[in-house]
């Protein structure tokens, strides 16, 4: 099939952008969204031209490096897909795709559709973690623990930190990544300890980074390629609120 | 940035202030105003209702309300404080969003959004206005100053007769029924989202919730609006 791309290029951090359009000749619909744009480079390099910058690493849904704003939709149109396990199939002949980087101010442009996603790893340092050595597999598995708990836990944990949900939401609120890294943690004994303390900082660096609010619309949750939901983000606002409440009283 | 568990604790008041400065905090602020305020227009609307009951219930119900002037005060106190926190909060959030976003995206789906949830600063807007033109009219009664001589048979103010009065100006009615609208639609996502924001919701209880609020902001927009209804149709006299 064959395909007009509109692609936003931009030089660096300092340049301003624009969209160029490209002609995607034969594309195969078993490729994938990234292999296609590897077509379209090998033909720019062909032509002595600027090959378009993307993020990808792992190609396999599990790195969150991937991102991409495809018509206007994180990831593009299919539901808990991420963009390097999208395949052309879901396009036809003569379609047209406009394919811009994620767009908050959090995460500036890096070059073309590369954007720098830092703020993430800030909040993470702030608090996601746990302070002390928990012990590896085993030890882990002599705690006994709910498996309710255990679940939700691991769904919180599958966040791979690609910051769709900020690239979704109407006010760039990065709520639903920070709400899954304090929920992954908070519904284990090894974190609960510090739980506190890791939603008033995390929450605090979140602020701090720039991102917007909550409007509590779901647009995160559409988005996400790994389904990660809103009950985090209510768990959030539950934890922090007690935290808060604490903080003041003892 | 490397703060300890001890330099997180703080007074009272800075909880308060720190409250009041996070994304998370000024929600609460949203949320609980936004339930207080959304308490009052149920009761509010309970008491309109009396209007069909009649001329003598509803002045007396009326009369009630304002003879007890230290209770009349604080609930006004109540609700004012609720009007100031939750706009300035929302202006704060909306501005703190924008922000966010400097550079648009050329094409931009609000995925699993709403109009009620789109349109939240439009209806709260036009809703603004409208209460303070409600409150001109039929609390300053400074619109039509003859308001204020109307009494009914037992020598109360009569309320029944500035109603009718008041929305038998089809303009005052229409614009009675747009800000009534509006409000049901700011209240079909309000309501729930004010849960999510205190942290008491979950996918277990979303679709009971989602479905009380709508269910709710109909009956709250079919309440309101019956009045001027009844008044411009000749139902009530
Ligand atoms: C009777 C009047 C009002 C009631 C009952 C009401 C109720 C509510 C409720 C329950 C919420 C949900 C809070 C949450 O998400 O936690 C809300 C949100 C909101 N309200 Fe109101 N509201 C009223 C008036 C206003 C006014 C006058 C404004 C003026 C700008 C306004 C602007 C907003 C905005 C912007 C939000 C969404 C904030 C966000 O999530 O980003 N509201 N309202
Ligand atoms: S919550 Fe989902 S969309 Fe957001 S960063 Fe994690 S995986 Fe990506
Ligand atoms: S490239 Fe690793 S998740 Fe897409």
């Amino acid at each position: 099939m064959n395909l007009t791309l509109r692609i936003w290029r931009q030089k660096n951090a300092n340049t301003p952008g624009e969209f160029v359009t490209y002609e995607a000749k034969d594309v195969s619909p078993d490729m994938s969204f990234l292999e296609m744009l590897d077509v379209v480079n090998e033909e720019l390099m062909r032509r002595g031209e600027e090959p378009i910058a993307f993020d990808n690493d792992c190609r396999e849904g599990i790195c969150g490096m991937c991102s991409l704003m495809i018509n206007g939709v994180p990831h593009g149109p299919l539901p808990q897909t991420a963009t390097c396990q999208l395949h052309m199939r879901v396009y036809k002949d003569g379609d047209a795709i406009t394919i811009e980087p994620w767009r908050a101010a959090p995460f500036p442009v890096i070059k073309d559709l590369i954007v720098d996603r830092s703020a993430f790893d800030r909040i993470i340092q702030s608090g996601g973690y746990v302070s002390v050595s928990t012990g590896g597999a085993p030890d882990g598995n002599t705690l006994p623990i709910p498996k309710d708990d255990a679940d939700r836990a691991f769904d919180a944990a599958a966040c791979i930190g690609c910051g769709a949900c900020v690239a979704a939401c109407k006010n760039a609120s990065a709520v639903l990544f920070t709400s899954a890294k304090i929920s992954h943690l908070a519904l284990m004994p090894q974190g609960k300890v510090e739980q506190d303390r890791r939603v008033l900082k995390m929450v605090a660096q979140m602020d701090e980074e720039g991102f917007g609010a909550c409007t509590n619309i779901g647009s995160c949750e559409a988005a996400c390629p790994k389904g990660i939901t809103l009950d985090n983000i209510a768990r959030m606002n539950r934890l922090y609120l007690k935290a808060s409440v604490k903080s003041g009283l003892e | 940035m490397a703060a300890t568990a001890r330099s997180l604790r703080a007074s009272f008041s800075g909880v308060l202030m720190r409250l009041w400065r996070s994304s998370l905090g000024k929600k609460y602020v949203m949320a609980v105003t936004g339930l207080i305020l959304f308490a009052f227009v149920v009761g509010h609307l309970l008491g309109n209702l009396l209007i069909f009951a009649g001329r003598t219930q509803i002045n007396e119900y009326a009369q009630v309300l304002k003879s007890n002037l230290p209770l009349l005060w604080s609930a006004r106190l109540v609700l004012l404080v609720s009007v100031v926190l939750h706009v300035v909060a929302a202006s704060q959030l909306a501005h703190t969003d924008r922000r966010a976003r400097r550079i648009r995206y050329s094409k931009f789906h609000i995925l699993d959004s709403t109009l009620a949830n789109r349109t939240l600063i439009v209806s709260g807007l036009v809703i603004l206005g409208f209460v303070i033109f409600h409150l001109a009219q039929f609390t300053l009664l400074v619109v039509d100053r003859s308001y204020a001589t109307l009494v009914d048979a037992a020598g109360r103010h009569d309320v029944h007769r500035m109603m009718i009065e008041g929305f038998q100006n089809p303009v005052v009615s229409v614009f009675y029924i747009i800000s009534v609208a509006l409000l049901s639609l700011h209240l079909s996502h309000g309501v729930a989202s004010s849960f999510q924001s205190l942290g008491a919701r979950s996918k277990k209880i979303e679709w009971n919730l989602k479905r009380v609020s709508l269910i709710v902001a109909i009956v709250l927009f079919a309440g309101f609006a019956s009045i001027p209804v009844a008044v411009l149709t000749g139902l009530v006299k």
